[in-house]
Order: structure tokens, then C-alpha cells, then sequence
């Protein structure tokens, strides 16, 4: 540790103003502020600097979301070997699995973070941290059969339209891995939904399993083919086909709760998502008119990326509300609209994706007016006790 | 009299009447005006071609009759006298679009109709031919058109280019055999939010080449 101090303190006075590097400044400070926690303090004022910056916040983040990861690279292979019918024990299907996240990964992470630094040198900020969340959030709502170029596409348009155009980390509107996935969606459909891009090979076709349709438990829904609904101890676990993430409510729930102890993610969001959900469910249900909206309203929650997209993507704090009540209101609409499409709309097998993005836009509104709400009320109440 | 009366053809005034709107008062990119058919017609290249010249020839001509007209024009009646120019305009382009490019003429169906309310020539109409003589007006007309017409374009080759793997009809990607290496078209190309959003990279980037453009600077 120390001698990597030591080189990058050697280096250092070649980035700063008048320095030799000086128009890579911006490279070398988030490699410095990543390998070690910035040693600036406040010189004047009742300040005290919090030494979490937002590189910590964010590694928080990324490990919360290793749970889901791990389970993910073992479903993959899981789902896999079942598919192809073959033998395979606790480590040939994480291994399995590894081989074929690792890649997307790593593109996700490349082409991010390409662009990133490219519009960090132009404009002369420092390089943005936002990255280490959306660049991991990407591969985990890929199906894992997407091809690699599709997932750089997308990471790119993501960070430029979704991210940079607005103004970088901080000012985007849309959450920037939501938007390389909605992207994807739109743009290569049959790569993104259908019941064979869910297991790894299934695309090819070639030795499957009879009676393996690699159909996600929300297309089983859809089709109001009740029967093959996987059992929901399943679907709790995780053991169904899905994008590589998402499976596990279980994991995403042990995601949820580091979240929570470290105060990263916010608990309003992710319990008035739940409840929305719920509701949403519960009124559906009352109606019932088809197989589908018959579903136990607590089911949904179970399914699809209802739960991952609530814990991961929903509480992102740039796009989602800032004043607690907005995000009562954001959460509770990101979950009541999510069953809505899901079960109405034939067209979007999946409603969270574009719930949490239509709810992405009008945040700022739900603040402007909670804020409003409480001006009023103060402004009402000094009325009345200067009278 | 006037100055302006003296003023040579194609003085440098009259060139700049040609000149801005293609950049610095771009219809389309700058005033924002017409963007309904810059989001219709421009999956392809041909129909945005094919619109840009009728908007072209509609604007410049348009222009130069309502100029022409300009001090016999009741000012009650200004917006009725243009509509009647402009309609019967459209009218004889979408009759020639018929004749000559049928086709065409089909794709674009509606949208040669709505060249009327296109509110970049009756923008014109009323804030320049109204008060200016034949010759600067059918260069503001024409400029305006041109400003219009090349965004059309530009928006057209990116989509026909990368949604449908054509230009022109043509399968260039197909004959460049990208299919073979795995290559997809991008479906989103095809659909409206993708026409807005290549008109915004367009804005984006004239804006970072044109700093005057940006405000608050």
C-alpha cells in the first residue's frame, strides 16, 4: 500500500496545474480517489467532511448487489445444464454461469467507462462514479444470451443520451442503466423477450431437453398458462429463468437489507414500491376477468424484475425523489403502475422497466409540488399566529 | 429612394436571407418549428427528400406571390389570403408528387397535405413577405425551406441507414455482408422517439460548433 502511495505521490505534481500531464488531470484523480479515500479536509468554517464521498457510496452499492450477481452466474448454469439435460454439480454450474457473465461484464464496464473518461478530458470534470453502479446493474437485466457489440451499444447510447447529454452524473433524468436496457427493448426485441433468450444456448436450439420452453414465469402468466407457473418457493429462491439478476428475491432482499444498515438506499422507496405493487394486485384481483390478473397479488412481487428493480433501480438517488414524501408517492406509483403494465398490456411482458422509468420523469414534479405543499402550509400557519 | 432598392442581387443582405436559416436560425434545430414532420416522414431517405424539395418549392414560391400581394392584402383577411396561397400551392405539388412519383406520393400520403399547416411557412409568410419585396422574400423562403429540407435529411439518412440497413432503397448492409458477423438493425431507429432524439444529437452538436446559439453563456 504504501508503495503504491508513494508512486502516485511521485507522479502526482506532473497532473496538477503547470504539470506536464496536466490535461489528464482528471484520469489520474479517479484513479487516486479510487485506490485511496481523499485526504481533503475543510480548512475554514464548523464544517466536518464526511470521509464517505461518493466512490464509497457507490462501491456500497455495487457490493450490495454481489448477492444477486453470484446467484445469477449459478442460475445461469442451473438453468443450463436443466435445459440441455445434463448432470451438473453446485460448482459446473457456477462456473458455467461465471464464463458467460464475466464477458458482459466486462464490456459493460469498458464501453462505460470509455466514454466516461473521453467526455471527462473534454469537459474537464473529474470522472464521474456513477459508472461503478450502472456498469454493474447493466450485465444483471441482460438476458444472458444478448450478443456482447449489443450490450456495448447500449452502454454507450445509455451514458451519452441517458447520462451525459444532460449534464453527467448527477443531473440525468432517466436512470442511465434502466435506459440501456429500455434501449435494447425497443431496438433488438427479439434478443430481449421471448421464452429463448432467458437460458444460456437455448437460442441455437440444438439438444433441449422435451418440454423445456425456457418460458419466464411472467410469460407463463401471460399466456394464462396458470399450471406452469413455477411453484413460488421457486420463484422466491430463484431457480427460474430470467435476466441474469433478477431471479432471486432472496438476493435481492439480502441486497436490500445491506442497503438499508448503511443508509445507502432509501427504505421509503423500497417498501412503498412493495406496497404499490401489492395494491395493484389486490384491485386486480377483485376484478379477475382473466387467468392472469387471478395471480395472489403477493405473487407478483416474486416475479420478473419487480423486486430487483425496486431495490436496485427505484432508489437510485439521482432519479428518484428528494423529500420524503415524494418518495412515498415515487415508490408507491413505481409498484401500483409495474402490475398495471405487466398485467394489462400484452405488449410489455415486463412493466417494471418502463414504470420506473415514467416515474423517473416525473420525480422532479412530485417534489416541486410536495415542496410547494409544505410552503403553503407554513405560510399559512405564520399567518395565523401573527394575527 | 430607399437604399435597398439599390441593393445588387445577390448582395451580401440577400445572401444572408439564404445563408442563416440554414445555421443559425435553423427552422427545425434553433426555432423548433416543424418538428411533426421531421419525426413522420424521416424513416426513409426518399420521402424525406421528396417532401424537403415540395417544401422547397411550396415556401419559395409562396413567399414571392404573398409579397407580391403585400400592400393589397386587407390586414383582417392577411391569414385567410396566405392559407389560399399556400393550399393551392400544396395543391398542385401533391397533383405533380401523383403524376410523376406515385409511389412516393403514397408513402408520404398525408403528410404533402400537411404542408400547409407546417408553421415554418406560415411563419415566413407573415413575418418577412409580409413586409418585403419579391427578391429578398423568395430568398427567405428559399433559405428556410433548405434549412428544414437538410435537417429532413440528415435525420432520414441516419435512420433509413441504421434502422433498415437501406439507403436510398438500396441494401447497404447487405451488400457490405455485415449480417454475416452477427450484425442487427436497430428497431428503435424506426420509431418516432428516435427521430427526436437524432434531431437533439443534431442540436447538440451545431450547438457545441455554434457557441453564439447557446444562452445564458
Amino acid at each position: 500500500m504504501k508503495l503504491l502511495r508513494k508512486q502516485l505521490d511521485k507522479v502526482k505534481p506532473h497532473f496538477q496545474k503547470g504539470g506536464r500531464l496536466e490535461k489528464l488531470h482528471s484520469t489520474f484523480d479517479a484513479f487516486e480517489t479510487f485506490l485511496f479515500v481523499p485526504d481533503r479536509v475543510t480548512e475554514r468554517g464548523s464544517h466536518v467532511r464526511d470521509p464517505i464521498d461518493m466512490k464509497r457510496t457507490m462501491i456500497i452499492v455495487v457490493v450490495a448487489m454481489i448477492p444477486t450477481l453470484l446467484f445469477g452466474m449459478w442460475n445461469t448454469g442451473y438453468q443450463h445444464h436443466i435445459a440441455f439435460g445434463i448432470e451438473a454439480g453446485f460448482w459446473d454450474n457456477f462456473w458455467f454461469g461465471f464464463l458467460r457473465v464475466l464477458p458482459i461484464i466486462i464490456v459493460s464496464y469498458v464501453s462505460g467507462l470509455a466514454v466516461e473518461f473521453v467526455f471527462a478530458q473534454i469537459r474537464g470534470h473529474e470522472v464521474n462514479e456513477g459508472f461503478l453502479v450502472t456498469g454493474m446493474l447493466i450485465p444483471l437485466i441482460m438476458p444472458v444470451d444478448v450478443p456482447l457489440w449489443m450490450v456495448s451499444v447500449a452502454t454507450v447510447f445509455a451514458v451519452i443520451i441517458g447520462k451525459e447529454a444532460f449534464g453527467g452524473t448527477g443531473m440525468n433524468i432517466l436512470n442511465p442503466a434502466l435506459t440501456a436496457r429500455a434501449f435494447l427493448f425497443f431496438a433488438y426485441p427479439i434478443y430481449m423477450s421471448g421464452d429463448d433468450v432467458w437460458t444460456a444456448g437455448l437460442m441455437n436450439g440444438e439438444g433441449v431437453v422435451d418440454g423445456f420452453s425456457g418460458a419466464t414465469p411472467l410469460a407463463n402468466a401471460a399466456m394464462g398458462d396458470i399450471e406452469s407457473i413455477p411453484r413460488s418457493l421457486d420463484m422466491f429462491l430463484g431457480f427460474i429463468p430470467g435476466s441474469i439478476g433478477e431471479t432471486s428475491t432472496v438476493a435481492v432482499l439480502l441486497g436490500a437489507l445491506i442497503l438499508w444498515i448503511t443508509g445507502v438506499g432509501s427504505m421509503r422507496i423500497i417498501a412503498s414500491v412493495f406496497a404499490g405493487g401489492l395494491v395493484m394486485g389486490l384491485i386486480l384481483n377483485i376484478f379477475a376477468v382473466n387467468p392472469f390478473m387471478e395471480v395472489p397479488a403477493w405473487e407478483h412481487l416474486i416475479m420478473g424484475g419487480f423486486a430487483f428493480g425496486a431495490v436496485y433501480m427505484a432508489t437510485d438517488p439521482v432519479t428518484a425523489t428528494q423529500t420524503s414524501t415524494g418518495k412515498y408517492i415515487f415508490g408507491f406509483m413505481i409498484g401500483f403502475l409495474a402490475i398495471l403494465i405487466r398485467v394489462l398490456n400484452p405488449a410489455f411482458p415486463e412493466g417494471m422497466m418502463l414504470a420506473i422509468l415514467f416515474m423517473n420523469v416525473f420525480a422532479p414534479l412530485i417534489d416541486h409540488n410536495v415542496m410547494q405543499a409544505n410552503i403553503r402550509r407554513r405560510l399559512k400557519r405564520a399567518a395565523a399566529t401573527n394575527q | 429612394m430607399s437604399k435597398s432598392e439599390r441593393d445588387p442581387l445577390f448582395s451580401g443582405k440577400n445572401m444572408k436571407l439564404l445563408s442563416t436559416p440554414l445555421n443559425d436560425e435553423n427552422p427545425i434545430t434553433v426555432q423548433v418549428l416543424g418538428i411533426c414532420s421531421a419525426l413522420a416522414v424521416t424513416t426513409m431517405l426518399e420521402p424525406a427528400v421528396v417532401l424537403a424539395v415540395a417544401v422547397v418549392a411550396v415556401m419559395g414560391i409562396a413567399n414571392v406571390i404573398i409579397s407580391l400581394l403585400r400592400n393589397t392584402i386587407p390586414n383582417r383577411i392577411r391569414i385567410i389570403v396566405q392559407l389560399v396561397v399556400i393550399a393551392s400551392l400544396v395543391i398542385l405539388v401533391d397533383q405533380v408528387l401523383k403524376a410523376f412519383l406515385y409511389d412516393v406520393s403514397r408513402q408520404l400520403s398525408v403528410f404533402v397535405g400537411l404542408i400547409i399547416t407546417n408553421c415554418i411557412i406560415m411563419g415566413r409568410l407573415e413575418a418577412f413577405a409580409l413586409s418585403n419585396k419579391p427578391w429578398p422574400a423568395f430568398l427567405d423562403g428559399l433559405g428556410n425551406a433548405a434549412g428544414y429540407g437538410w435537417i429532413l435529411i440528415v435525420v432520414a439518412f441516419f435512420r433509413e441507414f441504421l434502422g433498415s440497413g437501406n439507403l436510398w432503397g438500396y441494401p447497404v448492409m447487405e451488400t457490405l455482408g455485415v449480417y454475416n458477423f452477427g450484425y442487427q438493425d436497430n428497431g428503435f431507429m424506426i420509431l418516432p422517439p428516435m427521430a427526436l432524439i437524432t434531431v437533439g444529437v443534431i442540436i447538440w452538436v451545431q450547438r457545441t460548433r455554434n457557441r453564439k446559439l447557446i444562452e445564458n453563456q
